[in-house]
């Protein structure tokens, strides 16, 4: 077999976190993987991301697919390499008032009955833990299960498992046709796989015509080194409304502690923005939110801001799953801003529709056929 | 206004002339601004706010470049971290 135009049983489009996993997985249960990308691993999304590891409840399908995707993380950990940086430091959702506040018991009752360990902090607790916030804040939810990991050295890992299992990487090459079993490169070269898998993120719609996954771009901030000034990844709990808010451009409060003892300052949603630069008003409104919440932000020294675009899909849950006018094609896409947390069971439920094996958790709700029912009732 | 001011360089007293930046009392005191992730001292090099080599601990807030900031009386300014 020699380089590209050698068959694989699963191609792979895209060595994003996703596709990297899907490729683990799938070298995994010895089936011959080729993974192709058109510059490098974690070069869209993957690479701009934070990567919080966290359980969400917008769903109970999102919640499956995150608690899911979190205790493989956490089986996972003892193995990842050093810089891969997993850190179990939890995280807090911030409440500033009595609205939000209820919405902690809310969330703390729902996690509850689904067996995820939370702690309601109030006022006087949340200063203790986390004594950079601005005080008083009406209290916040700890939920100390959600870890953080760097995502472009994670996909790397992934990737080096899967390539010791035999797996294929052909980066720096452009897809120009996927479909049919078959792989079209922009130099010119095919190549034939049983199973495609279009992992290519924001850029999936631009494979496979017709889904719905749009890009969602996004702003972070990295500061210098400062240890200790936060010790949990803080979320305001009017994250939600800003994340769910698809008209408008959005801003919320969201930090994260790096091992580096870094903090990675967000976050920012807008849809319709095709260009990657940075945008001076999104950027300070984002800053301005987090200074809202820690006001000896202001102080720090910022070393590098950019952005990235999340593939996101209507109603917030991802593509994953056969594409039903194509037999050959599955699709592993629009994860929106939950691709680091769910790539490793976004993997399992892939190899398991491969492979014809039973999934741990329900499929349907990720099935891409949903879109299309969607569409008939629309 | 006075013709010299007094800051504190990892708690000694160190006086330099009224518009002196804070590199300068730092040199004056100790040969070390910082030290690097590998562990290693760094003093200015620039000295013009382009190296950050010089970064140092003013007031409480890390990372602030000596040569870009003026002394002001009692400044607190740590070194070496």
């Amino acid at each position: 077999m020699t380089g590209l135009t050698g068959t694989a049983d699963v191609l792979i489009a895209g060595a994003g976190i996703v596709g990297a996993a899907c490729a683990w997985e799938l070298a995994k249960a010895h089936l011959r993987v080729a993974v192709v990308d058109q510059s490098f691993p974690a070069s869209g999304a993957t690479g701009a991301a934070m990567g919080h590891i966290v359980v969400m409840d917008d769903s109970e399908a999102q919640f499956a697919l995150t608690r899911y995707s979190q205790t493989l993380w956490d089986e996972l950990r003892d193995d990842l390499p050093a810089n891969v940086e997993f850190d179990r430091c939890g995280t807090i959702w911030v409440a500033t008032d009595e609205a939000e506040l209820a919405e902690v018991r809310r969330k703390s009752a729902y996690y509850c009955e689904r067996a995820v360990p939370t702690e309601i902090l109030d006022s006087a607790a949340l200063q203790n833990a986390e004594p950079s916030l601005l005080a008083p804040l009406a209290g916040g939810l700890l939920v100390p299960g959600d870890s953080v990991v760097y995502p472009a050295a994670a996909a790397a890992y992934f990737l080096e498992r899967a390539a010791a299992l035999g797996a294929k990487l052909h980066l720096g090459k452009r897809i120009t046709k996927l479909g049919q079993g078959t792989t079209r490169l922009e130099d010119g070269t095919t190549l034939e796989a049983g199973k495609l898998i279009n992992a290519s993120g924001q850029l999936a719609a631009k494979l496979t015509p017709g889904i719905q996954v749009k890009p969602r771009k996004g702003h972070l901030v990295i500061t210098d080194r400062y240890p200790g000034t936060v010790h949990h990844q803080l979320v305001e709990l009017g994250y939600l409304k800003s994340a769910h808010s698809v008209a408008t451009d959005s801003v919320a409060f969201n930090v994260q502690p790096r091992k580096t003892s870094q903090l990675l300052i967000g976050s920012s949603r807008q849809y319709g923005v095709e260009h990657d630069k940075v945008e001076p008003v999104i950027l300070s409104r984002m800053l301005q939110r987090a200074f809202e919440y820690i006001p000896k932000l202001r102080a720090l020294s910022a070393i590098r801001v950019w952005t990235g675009f999340r593939p996101a899909t209507p109603d917030k849950l991802p593509l994953i799953g056969p594409c039903l006018e194509d037999p050959t094609l599955y699709l592993a896409t629009g994860h929106e801003g939950l691709g680091i947390t769910t790539s490793l069971a976004t993997a399992k439920l892939m190899a398991a529709q491969i492979l014809n094996s039973a999934p741990k958790i329900p499929m349907e709700p990720y099935l891409p056929s949903r879109q299309m029912v969607a569409d008939v009732h629309a | 206004m006075p013709e010299n001011v007094t800051v504190y360089v990892n708690d000694l007293p160190v006086t330099v002339p009224t518009g002196a930046t804070v590199a300068v009392a730092v040199m004056l005191s100790s040969n070390v601004c910082r030290t690097s992730v590998s562990g290693e001292p760094r003093a200015p090099l620039c000295a013009m706010g382009a190296c950050f080599e010089c970064r140092v601990e003013i007031n409480e807030v890390r990372h602030l470049r000596s040569c870009q900031v003026a002394c002001e009386p009692q400044m607190k300014i740590k070194v070496g971290r």
